[in-house]
């Protein structure tokens, strides 16, 4: 019995261990030989160039959904920011449905969670290459997933356009990876402006940062302690970090405070963020200390999670002044509809918008239909993606660069008065 | 100097320990002596770094009272105690809204307080109860590991139900207004609320120490800890002991979420997790087991965590110090454990 009992253990591990190594790839098996051709839809047959690509083609029969994957952060104290960009995301995708959905298919959705963090992007990018027949990934939420996700998906192939990841790595010329781009602003755009901001209108000579060791957080400080520095010679007094899930701060506010500096820059996430507010408050050295956060806390729930030490407290963000009727009158309708929301509750949902109509944009473009089955070459919709150029969108026209950058940057800083975000420069 | 005293043959082994004991005491040294000739800090500085780590060490203390009485009791871990101590913090946070919304606490502030206070202890006490009588109790002849493991489901277990119930974001706790400003007493200047915590934390230990040493209920306590057996063959109804240890532990715990939430006014579904484990490991440092040690251990980790990362730390010119008071926290809790492994305080184990 003992006996019998081992071997069906060694079994058994054998048997997980085999299904562990799976190979999550795309569709169908990658081909050898040349590169995806990217051209659109027309040259050649279906299965010729379904061939030559390198990932080859997503199949999609009548009747059958297109399906995005999503990556977002729609658990913990961050989801306002994820469950935000998903309502975008969907807003886009029911709008098309309404219209016959792209080349008569409806757009569907496989949500998963990135829990901003690495091991929450790498769990979800993982979920979602083993499905064969998601087209494209919208995520992550955070730069913290975005990093191994982006990964995962150029490696099998796998296109991703992100409408929060905002750290200046991701898109740079020698970490970028080949399948991803984002219509998010770059940081290094959001760092400026907050120097400059801190420069010409609060004119301030020192400044000290804090951050989370998250890559958004630590690039987006040193992006801004660079410019500060160079734009108005300023000084930073000391660039600090915390960890996630820290809840006590005094001692390092304590240790700030003993320089006084004129702003406190500290671009982290919701939770640590509400309570550096509220213990700065109680910070003898800070009190003439300008406080100043940026769009991983610019949600109503920082605002509450922090009480009324968020007066008065500056945060930089992506400029929400969408111009044009189709915000007001057709995307917030959907949105409250989707959502069950009045308002929307973060800043990064018409980003995802329109990650997902330049997604929708470039199936149409590359999809060749044939048989009645739907054929979309994932290289060649990467190429498609990458190649958008002129696009009008909410925010703006978007025209995507070789390393992914779609964004037509705007950014804007708010105040919180009465509780309330209010816009007060530029 | 006893410690340094070699034994009658030189293994290599203590010839390890030495070395480690003398690089710890330099670094220790040398940095601190550098922070200090350095002036980074002023006076009011290091005072507040000070009394917020015993604001801190009051709590962790606390929750470690209910690690170390279960432990002396039953010999085992209650990982969950962490969620007993959230699951106070969120009544807490529950009550005062649902108070906020009906203006009591404009109207009264310091019966909305005590009304707060009743509630969470009592829900705490609940939590601790359930748990002994639902997780722990079935598997009370068991061996060692298996109620740790179900005392690690039971926590997850709950962490959930706390997150079902009131969603995974964080919640703000509503300020009273009674406990701002700060005292000044002689060349100390205290922020109120922190005195409060302190002082009630102090007030909560004192009445502990009395209970388990003066009273009869106590005393069966001390019986049971001592040998169970022995205990029950002496007429002491040794569940009814167990379950009044637990109740006492969870009404520490929900005292304890309440002194939390004067100080970070947040509540989250998570928030049980890192001061449990701090508070184990305060309770590890004072000698598991041990009343007096856990308080003293917790108190020592809370004022190692805040004064620990500034004077060692910054003296040595490491940047962002205090990404690393977890790591000195730990370390320290290494560094007792190999050369006193039961605890400051701790009593010998028959293991």
């Amino acid at each position: 019995m003992q006996k019998y009992m081992r071997w069906s253990a060694i079994l058994a591990v054998l048997v997980l261990v085999l299904a562990a190594c799976q190979n999550g790839g795309g569709g169908t098996d990658p081909s050898p030989g040349d590169n995806g051709n990217g051209n659109g839809n027309g040259d050649g047959g279906a299965a010729e160039q379904c061939d030559a690509d390198e990932f080859g083609c997503v199949e999609v029969a009548e009747g059958e959904p297109i399906i995005l994957g999503t990556a977002l952060v729609i658990s913990g104290p961050n989801s306002t920011l994820g469950l935000d960009t998903q309502y975008g995301a969907q807003v886009a995708a029911e709008l098309r449905n309404e219209e016959g959905g792209v080349l008569g298919r409806q757009i569907e959705f496989d949500f998963q969670d990135d829990g901003c963090s690495a091991e929450g992007g790498t769990a979800a990018a993982r979920a979602l290459v083993s499905n064969p027949q998601v087209v494209a990934v919208i995520g992550t939420s955070c730069s913290s997933a975005g990093v191994p996700a982006a990964e995962i998906t150029s490696e099998a192939g796998y296109t991703m356009v992100s409408p929060s990841n905002t750290a200046p790595s991701l898109t740079a010329e020698d970490t970028h990876q080949p399948f991803y781009a984002r219509t998010a602003h770059n940081d290094s755009v959001q760092g400026a402006a907050m120097a400059e901001y801190a420069c010409t209108e609060l004119g301030a000579e020192s400044a000290a940062t804090i951050h989370d060791g998250s890559p958004y957080a630590e690039q987006l400080q040193q992006v801004f302690a660079d410019e500060f520095q160079e734009q108005c010679g300023g000084t930073i007094t000391v660039q600090e970090a915390i960890t996630v899930g820290q809840t006590d701060f005094s001692a390092l506010l304590e240790s700030i405070g003993a320089d006084a500096p004129d702003l406190l820059y500290y671009p982290i996430f919701v939770a640590e963020a509400a309570l550096v507010t509220q213990q700065a408050a109680q910070t003898p050295g800070l009190e003439n200390t300008q406080l100043a956060g940026a769009d991983a806390a610019f949600t109503q729930d920082f605002v509450d999670a922090a009480g009324g030490t968020a007066e008065g407290m500056i945060m930089s963000g992506p400029d929400l002044e969408f111009a044009g009727s189709f915000y007001e009158e057709t995307f917030k309708p959907k949105y409250t509809e989707i959502s069950g929301e009045a308002q929307p509750i973060q800043v990064f949902h018409a980003h995802a918008f329109d990650a997902v109509n330049i997604v929708l944009a470039a199936i149409e473009e590359v999809g060749i239909e044939e048989g009645g089955t739907l054929y979309i070459p994932r290289t060649a919709l990467r190429d498609a993606v990458l190649g958008t150029s002129g696009h009008e969108g909410i925010t703006g026209t978007l025209t995507c660069t070789e390393t992914g950058d779609c964004a037509d940057p705007a950014i804007s800083v708010s105040e919180v008065q009465d509780g309330e975000f209010v816009r007060i420069w530029p | 100097m006893r410690f340094l005293r070699p034994p009658e043959r030189i293994t290599g082994g203590w010839v390890v320990m030495t070395l480690l004991k003398i690089v710890v005491a330099l670094f220790v040294l040398v940095g601190s002596w550098l922070t200090i000739s350095n002036g980074y800090y002023s006076y009011s500085n290091w005072q507040a770094f000070f009394v917020n780590g015993l604001a801190l060490g009051a709590v962790y203390a606390l929750i470690a009272l209910g690690y170390t009485l279960v432990y002396g009791i039953l010999f085992m871990i209650n990982f969950a105690h962490g969620e007993v101590f959230m699951s106070g913090a969120f009544t807490a946070f529950f009550t005062a809204t649902w108070m906020a919304d009906l203006g009591m606490i404009e109207a009264n502030p310091w019966l909305a307080l005590f009304i707060t206070l009743l509630t969470a202890m009592l829900t705490s006490m609940s939590v601790a109860i359930i748990l002994e009588r639902v997780a722990y109790r079935p598997l009370r002849g068991a061996p060692r590991l298996v109620p740790l493991i179900t005392a690690i489901g039971a926590s997850l277990f709950l962490q959930y139900t706390f997150r079902g119930l009131y969603g995974a974001g964080v919640r703000a706790y509503p300020n009273f207004g009674l406990f701002e400003g700060s005292i000044t007493l002689g060349f100390f200047t205290i922020p109120t609320n922190r005195a409060v915590v302190i002082v009630a934390a102090l007030f909560l230990m004192l009445a502990l120490y009395v209970f388990v040493e003066k009273t009869r209920t106590g005393r069966s306590m001390r019986a049971v800890s001592e040998d169970k057996d022995v205990a029950a063959m002496m007429g002491i109804n040794v569940d009814r002991v167990i379950v009044t240890t637990f109740a006492i532990g969870g009404l520490l715990a929900g005292a304890a979420g309440i002194l939390y939430v004067q100080i970070f006014n947040q509540v989250h579904y998570f928030m049980g997790f890192l001061p449990g484990i701090k508070a184990f490991t305060s309770a590890v440092l004072g000698g598991i087991g041990n009343i007096v040690g856990a308080m003293l251990g917790g108190f020592s980790l809370g004022i190692l965590e805040s004064v620990g990362p500034q004077l060692l730390l910054r003296g040595f010119e490491i940047p962002s110090p205090n990404q690393l008071k977890d790591v000195i926290a730990f370390t320290v809790l290494v560094l007792v454990l190999i050369f006193r492994p039961t605890g400051f305080l701790g009593r010998k184990e028959n293991v």
